[in-house]
């Protein structure tokens, strides 16, 4: 074990975690961005740069600080280390210059995208970045690719994290897509107009970080914040079966494996539970997803206020019995 | 009883004198407000026929703007409705299809937009969402009244602005 300061927190974690991993352990507002790395896949990291810390001092042994940030997700921590995150001006004025980076190429098309309110580039954006670009160029577009009947391929909204990649080679057998070319010109496709079939394809929703690989089968059809997610299970033969509904009224718009608080899938869904189920009744509910108060998708759905909070001690058992059957018990404590 | 702030006073009932009884003075007096209200100006207008100027900043009835292009410049983004505190307007988006370049600007588009007029407050939060300068609330217009509730739930057909006329 091993332990590092991280923003003034002390932290013990075992030899060979990341800096990143440290601070999750930590939790809350200190925990950097990341948008390329992505804990159930191997190999992910090191790619978008919005993980950048300042270590000010390496180790115990030697506390000379590190020369430059350095990415936590794929920097490991040493005894003694001191890491400044959201305490030091230098890591947030570079964060501030990756969004401005990633974004250089990024279309902004928002308004459009089926991502938008659940999209990891518009949150690290909405919270690291500037409003206003200062980039004046062309961006950079790309012939449409149709890469197959279920994933709907935005090659302009990508910002090559290459977590899509990772899927497709550590769940599935046989991968048809990968990254083509070099530098400006990168791009996601599949070699050959290619199409994607595989059981595990739909993975690569859930991974992409932006609006770069949605759902064709929930394309444009609503948009997220107007949608209702709900826990929901299967008996499935390939996967967990563990999924999340959005649901508007009776109606399964979308199905999508269940993400934590960093947005990472930890057990990831076959084509059939993604796709084909969309029926209320395929699914066993469990109960309505909690989603966080300051996102989008809680906007406007009202939580019934706390209301016949106990103040008279010692109510007589028949009246604790009728209070219990009025619908505003809700946070009543007997 | 005795009264609590000893500032009662007592009343006395006198009886009316001569030109009380007659009556007369009090009707002409009341007549004479009424005569010289006929000369002054009045408060009212004849609405349908005259308006009142109305405030620039008056936020009235909707409008869906087109662009310089006369394309539908509303992308059924959603942020309108999310941001409307009366939950006044529905929309279905639909994808814009190969030669329709022409009608929508983005490739994603309204199909059906609904604002319910009698749930609108006109606050003009949609207008202040609105990313892509689509939905405005005009400064001249007031949605007239009507006999049924379905005539308030304004489709595209009433919300888009006509398309320019085009010089022949």
């Amino acid at each position: 074990m091993v332990k590092i300061t991280f923003d003034g927190i002390e932290v013990e974690v075992e030899e060979g975690t990341t800096i990143l991993n440290a601070a999750r352990k930590i939790g809350g507002e200190v925990v950097p961005p990341a948008m390329c790395y992505y804990t159930p896949l191997k190999g992910t990291g090191g790619k978008c740069r919005a993980c950048m810390v300042r270590v000010a001092a390496g180790s115990a042994k030697d506390p000379r600080p590190m020369p430059k940030l350095v990415a936590s997700c794929i920097t490991p921590v040493q005894d003694g280390m001191v890491v400044e995150n959201t305490t030091n001006p230098d890591v947030l004025a570079a964060r501030k210059g990756v969004v401005e980076m990633l974004l250089i190429n990024h279309p902004l098309d928002c308004p459009i995208c089926d991502q938008a309110g659940e999209c990891d580039l518009q949150n690290f954006a909405y919270e690291h970045g500037t409003s206003g670009t200062r980039y004046e160029e062309e961006r950079r577009t790309f012939d449409k690719i149709d890469i197959g009947p279920l994933v709907q391929l935005h090659m302009t909204r990508c910002i090559l994290c290459y977590r899509c990649v990772y899927t497709a080679d550590q769940l599935t057998e046989k991968r048809v897509h990968g990254v083509l070319g070099r530098g400006d010109a990168a791009e996601i496709g599949t070699y050959v107009e290619n199409i994607i079939d595989n059981e595990f394809s739909g993975n690569v929703i859930d991974v992409c970080p932006v609006g770069a690989l949605t759902d064709k089968t929930f394309r444009f059809k609503n948009r997220v914040w107007f949608t209702k997610p709900v826990d929901a299970h299967r008996d499935c033969p390939t996967c967990s079966g563990k999924v999340v509904l959005w649901m508007r009224g009776n109606d399964v718009l979308r199905v999508t494996a269940r993400k934590d608080e960093y947005n990472e899938v930890q057990e990831f869904i076959c084509n059939t539970c993604r796709f084909d189920k969309k029926d209320a009744n395929n699914w066993t509910i469990e109960g309505p997803r909690k989603i966080a108060r300051t996102s989008v998708i809680s906007a406007n759905h009202y939580e019934l206020p706390v209301l016949n909070v106990n103040v008279i001690p010692n109510l007589p058992g028949s009246t604790e019995e009728d209070l219990q059957s009025t619908p505003f018990n809700l946070g009543r404590q007997v | 009883m005795q009264s609590l702030s000893n500032r009662a006073k007592k009343l006395e009932k006198k009886p009316m004198n001569f030109s009380e009884r007659m009556y007369l003075p009090a009707i002409f007096q009341g007549l004479s407000i009424t005569m010289r209200h006929f000369f002054k100006k009045k408060a009212t207008i004849k609405y349908p026929e005259e308006t009142r100027p109305m405030s620039a900043v008056w936020r009235g009835l909707h409008v869906l703007k087109r662009d310089e292009k006369g394309r539908e410049r509303c992308t059924a983004c959603g942020l309108c409705a999310v941001a409307c505190p009366a939950e006044a307007i529905t929309m279905v988006a639909g994808e814009r299809k190969r030669g329709e370049e022409n009608l929508y600007r983005e490739e994603k588009y309204a199909i059906s937009y609904e604002i319910n007029m009698l749930r609108c407050i006109f606050c003009g939060l949609c207008e202040e969402a609105c990313p892509k300068a689509a939905i405005f609330l005009q400064n001249d217009k007031v949605a007239p009244a009507r006999y049924e509730r379905d005539e308030f739930i304004y489709g595209k057909d009433r919300l888009v602005e006509p398309m320019p006329i085009q010089n022949l």
